[in-house]
């Protein structure tokens, strides 16, 4: 296999990408226009009928979709065609209250594991590669994504989903991996494991790593492909427009090409809705341009990034985005795990708590530690220490039950937490992801 | 003939603990016997002062503070005497949830019990002759 999965498409003049999305998007909103009811009372109330549609531009006139509506037309409400035409689902964490279950009929796994063999051969991926899937293999879209595509590469692909180091370890070493596919602390912890272990990073075969689904820096990358002996690339992508694969970076590591055959990105300003031009930093928008079965059109994904249309030196014409650099919201990406702040605060309610508390999000050694800060009330208050530590994890065991992961929480007096004027600052991230 | 103790809930960090007792000085209090319970995040703080209601007043406006029950066993000066007093309580089913010492002048020596039962506590110590600090002598010490 050459340089590209599909080179006339991957390297396509920008006149031929505008003539594939301006084809796309006209038959693309008759689709949803027609099957998705939901959608087109969005675009009634709007004003707008497919017609007003003629070619990517016009897509300004559509209205947006949100996590909200998501909620609100779970779980069929955005079902673009016949059940019995899909052949799989794949849903969010559900952290945020409702899950979004995401359908897919075989064109559009086709289309989505295509574009992760697009990830792959941009790695230097072919079928001399034996690649290591240690993404959750499950609802979670990372397992079958990488999964997918790296069969369409022809690589040997190992089914290996996540956890159990050990094991990972050991078929590793034994078959020989040359790509590795999870979550950037995951890889992390495989590097440190390897080390424990006393491998040395030239002792193993791994010449690659895809690492998504998580914030992670620059110098988390350096480490990783210090420890692993690899160069390390990032890729893009959410539940809701299929899963990885919707940008991924080159050989460059300067930002990750979107697929625009497939994904049309816009940069809007999360205040007014207004789209901003190339380079202008705002949140993401993306539009699928011919899925079939959860066919979403003007989605914000909520995450803030700048795209960028300067030429790639590997040849790719796509345009790139840059690492997501914080959100729209308060969301926050802890080990992998969406968690909002409104999540914590309804478990303290139902615990019998005053909604006082600070969030403190810091990584050591790679891994994601959660800390919450949780003002007592007098009546809850004994002089026991056992029982106030017994009160420490009771609630720490609520949380985990909520948002999914475990969290260190610290209960203290009242009024220790600063109160603030205007917005309270409920969240410190010490992680430093973004600049 | 318990008598009654402050407890405050400190959190565990620089100054916190010193706001509380400044408070107390302040206002002319005397501690007599204290003892400190913590983990990494947070300290209780256990007086018994002079002043009970006036220190629980004060103390209340900025920090959690409960009263609680506790029995002061006069220690005689003696080898065994506090294994005598656990003998005791143990032999009455009595569990003790935390303890500690302090010396009062010329009363003696005096250890603090917590206990799940308080009443049960002073009628097993009073039955065996062990002398209970009272309120009366926590306030003219």
């Amino acid at each position: 296999m050459g340089k590209y999965f599909q080179p006339e498409i991957e390297t396509a003049s920008r006149d031929q990408i505008i003539n594939i999305q301006n084809e796309k998007i006209v038959k693309q909103v008759k689709h949803v226009y027609e099957n998705v009811a939901y959608y087109r009372e969005l675009m009634d109330e709007k004003g707008v009928k497919p017609e007003d549609i003629k070619s990517i531009d016009d897509i300004k006139k559509l209205p947006f979709l949100s996590k909200a509506d998501l909620r609100d037309a779970y779980p069929y409400g955005l079902l673009g065609t016949d059940l019995k035409n899909c052949v799989r689902i794949h849903s969010t964490s559900g952290t945020t209250g409702r899950r979004v279950v995401a359908f897919y009929t075989q064109h559009d796994v086709d289309l989505w594991e295509e574009c992760c063999a697009r990830a792959i051969v941009a790695t230097g991926g072919s079928s001399e590669d034996v690649v290591q899937v240690a993404y959750g293999y499950g609802l979670f879209t990372g397992g079958f994504g990488l999964h997918g595509g790296s069969q369409k590469v022809g690589c040997l692909t190992l089914p290996m989903s996540s956890g159990n180091t050990e094991r990972q370890i050991q078929f590793m070493m034994d078959l020989g991996s040359t790509i590795l596919c999870c979550t950037p602390s995951y890889a992390a912890f495989i590097g440190e494991s390897l080390a424990e272990k006393g491998y040395k990073p030239s002792d193993n075969k791994l010449r690659a790593g895809i690492f998504g689904a998580e914030p992670w820096t620059e110098e988390m990358r350096r480490e990783i492909e210090k420890s692993l002996g690899i160069k390390a690339y990032d890729i893009y992508g959410l539940t809701e427009t299929s899963g990885p694969g919707v940008a991924y970076e080159c050989e460059e590591q300067t930002g990750m090409h979107i697929n625009e055959d497939h994904f049309y990105a816009e940069i809007i300003d999360p205040d007014t809705g207004e789209v901003l031009p190339d380079g202008e930093k705002g949140e993401l928008v993306f539009t699928a341009l011919d899925k079939e079965a959860f066919p979403l059109l003007r989605y914000r994904t909520r995450d803030i990034c700048v795209l960028s249309r300067e030429k790639c030196s590997c040849g790719r014409t796509h345009v790139k985005m840059s690492k997501p650099m914080g959100r729209s919201d308060d969301m926050m990406i802890i080990r992998g795990v969406n968690v909002f702040p409104s999540q914590i605060e309804t478990v303290l309610i139902k615990e019998g708590y005053a909604p006082n508390y600070l969030i403190e999000v810091d990584r050591v050694k790679n891994t994601d530690t959660l800390d919450i800060n949780v003002e007592l009330s007098p009546g809850q208050f004994s002089d026991k220490v056992s029982d106030i530590q017994a009160k420490e994890k009771a609630l720490e065991a609520a949380m985990r039950t909520m948002i999914g992961i475990g969290p260190k929480i610290h209960l203290v007096p009242p009024k220790s937490i600063a109160r603030s004027e205007g917005k309270a600052v409920r969240v410190i991230d010490k992680r430093k992801l973004h600049d | 003939m318990a008598i009654r103790q402050l407890s405050i809930f400190i959190e565990n960090k620089k100054g916190k603990l010193s706001d509380a007792v400044k408070t107390i000085s302040e206002a002319g209090i005397n501690m007599r016997a204290m003892s400190i319970g913590d983990s990494d995040d947070f300290g209780i703080l256990r007086l018994i002062v002079s002043d009970t209601a006036k220190a629980y007043s004060l103390l209340s406006e900025d920090n959690i503070v409960k009263v609680t029950d506790v029995i002061a066993v006069k220690m005689n000066d003696k080898e065994g005497a506090l294994y005598t007093v656990l003998r005791v309580l143990e032999k009455a089913d009595i569990n003790v949830e935390y303890t500690y010492a302090f010396t009062a002048r010329e009363l003696g020596a005096y250890v603090v019990f917590r206990v799940n039962d308080v009443e049960a506590a002073e009628k097993a110590l009073s039955d065996k002759g062990l002398v209970l600090m009272t309120e009366e002598e926590i306030r003219s010490i």
